[in-house]
């Protein structure tokens, strides 16, 4: 009997751990570790921010799921990995810190044969001054908690303007290198259909702000859609629907700190700027979540292992080159890391080659590019492939027997206003694949048939759907494994 | 403040597209909705096959 180990229980991790619990479930065991005791379906967060939806409505108990399944569940959190062993032992091993209060602080070793890295990101509010809802003024939609402090704020904000008070909201992005502009980009437009349904969206003032070159960007350099008889940019799509609602942008902007009520930012052209606000979310910037990593002898191997930025290497090539010599084929395809054959690293635990918009500097030399996005259905379809590697691996394979290469999939990505079936609107937004390929699509590095962007309440529909699908899903309830990933 | 006999040009929101009444109208009508939902659903599928290898 072999030991596969999962360290995180988000959408990748508790995806693998699913699959592999239906594969090889009797026959090996399946060990997760998570700091969190609950599951979060991400992407309806955004519905909790606005008071839709409550917390209960997105999440449910890890441990009360891994009980009825063969999953070992410890709410831990990882702490340091050790590859090769230790002096006594030539057996790998993780080291855990318990989180869960009966035994919180406690730290033990856990062998493994196979080691799936799927930790997700540290939110590092920390990157900005004044960033964010525990040290900061800001408020984030990151985790289902959050949201739910991000609606009571919002709320407090909708009653001020009932009082005939006028507020401005700004929504985009904390730093010049964040990723999840979706998320952000989702959030206003709910946050603007709340105003609209309260009945005062004339007393608000809304701004999006991004550290994007130009809207409708999203980490993916963007994308072109098939449109009224032109193939167009998706920055039209997206200057559209924020027109359309009198929404205000700012983009190419990183903040550099915020006060209570006053956003501090520099634009690309190298100057500085003060944004007064009342209400603000604003996503963090990600990082790796810390993890250390040491050989047999106890030399700390962390940075062979791990990208400076905390994330775990895998077999992309991460030579440095200039953004024109960048290539799709530079995208991991296995996930699996190079020094080690039975370590992987799924979602965004994993090192990215490099952007996959053009990298940018202000004039006073501040970087301000969105990074690449890897989370929702591209970690998901990495998670399934992993999974697929790992049970044919212990069934004798040599090597990872399936691909998922961000640059040979797609996404897609609905951004839905309130949840009501028939008053709804979304707008649908489809990429094939992620990481532009301009050997194979050379006009626009993408299938044009494939990426597409459309308005209607099919979009929310869709929505809907996903959000109900997902979580039937993931709680493992019969013929799961028959809804696509 | 008077009457606003004016508008300051090439502001933000000069530029983008606007949708027409039709535009609007179809984004909600419900049997060409019904349509796209179709539509869509097919072409995530189709996306979602390509995806996995």
């Amino acid at each position: 009997m072999s030991r596969v180990v999962i360290l995180g229980a988000g959408i990748s991790g508790h995806t693998v751990a699913r699959y592999l619990n239906k594969w090889i479930g009797r026959q090996h065991e399946i060990v997760v570790v998570s700091p969190n005791a609950k599951w979060n379906w991400i992407p309806s967060n955004i519905w909790v921010g606005v008071g839709q939806m409550a917390e209960k409505d997105v999440t449910f108990d890890l441990a009360e799921l891994y009980g009825k399944t063969h999953v070992d569940f410890r709410q831990a959190k990882a702490v340091s990995i050790h590859p090769e062993g230790n002096t006594g032992s030539a057996q790998p091993f993780v080291t855990v810190e318990y989180t869960n209060p009966a035994k919180a602080g406690v730290q033990e070793n856990i062998s493994y044969d196979f080691l799936v890295n799927a930790t997700g990101p540290k939110l590092n509010f920390g990157a900005t001054e004044g960033l964010g809802p525990e040290h900061g003024h800001t408020v984030s939609v990151c985790t289902a908690s959050h949201a739910q402090e991000a609606n009571h704020k919002l709320q407090a904000s909708i009653d001020a303007m009932r009082r005939g008070e006028l507020q401005t909201i700004v929504i985009g992005t904390g730093h010049g290198m964040c990723t999840c502009q979706g998320a952000a980009f989702e959030y206003i437009y709910n946050v603007d259909h709340t105003l609209r349904e309260a009945g005062v969206r004339d007393k608000a003032r809304l701004i999006w702000i991004s550290n994007e070159y130009e809207l409708g960007d999203f980490g993916m350099g963007g994308v072109h859609i098939k449109r009224g008889g032109y193939i167009t940019n998706g920055k039209t799509f997206a200057e559209s629907l924020m027109v359309e609602r009198g929404i205000e942008w700012i983009t190419r902007a990183h903040v550099k700190k915020v006060e209570a009520g006053k956003i501090h930012y520099e634009t690309m052209d190298g100057t500085f700027h003060e944004l007064a606000f009342d209400f603000s979310m604003l996503i963090p910037p990600f990082a790796g979540v810390g993890l250390k990593a040491f050989n047999k002898t106890g030399e700390d191997i962390t940075s062979q292992m791990f990208a400076p930025n905390g994330f775990m290497k895998v077999d992309a090539d991460y030579t440095q080159r200039p953004y024109l010599e960048w290539s799709a084929r530079d995208w991991p395809k296995t996930y699996q890391t190079p020094s080690f054959r039975n370590i992987f690293a799924v979602g965004i635990a994993f090192a990215p080659p490099h952007l996959i918009s053009k990298p940018m500097q202000s004039a006073n030399g501040t970087p301000i590019n969105p990074t690449a996005p890897r989370t929702g259905m591209p970690s998901a379809a990495m998670a399934k492939a992993v999974a697929m590697s790992i049970r044919d691996m212990l069934n004798g394979a040599d090597k990872p027997t399936h691909t998922a290469s961000m640059a040979e999939m797609g996404a897609a990505c609905v951004a839905s206003t309130g949840s009501h079936i028939f008053k709804g609107t979304a707008a649908t937004m489809t990429v094939f694949p992620v990481v532009p390929d301009y050997e194979k699509y050379p006009e626009f590095g993408r299938d044009i048939d494939l990426t597409f962007g459309e308005i209607g309440l099919a979009g929310h529909w869709m929505k809907y759907l996903l959000h109900h699908a997902f979580i039937y899903q993931a709680k493992l309830r019969p013929g799961w494994s028959l809804i696509p990933d | 403040m008077g009457n606003i006999t004016n508008r300051e040009p090439y502001q933000q929101a000069y530029y983008p597209p606007a949708p027409t009444g039709f535009t609007r109208f179809m984004r909600t009508c419900l049997l060409w909705q019904l349509y796209r939902f179709v539509v869509i659903n097919l072409k995530m599928l189709k996306l979602i096959t390509k995806s996995h290898h």
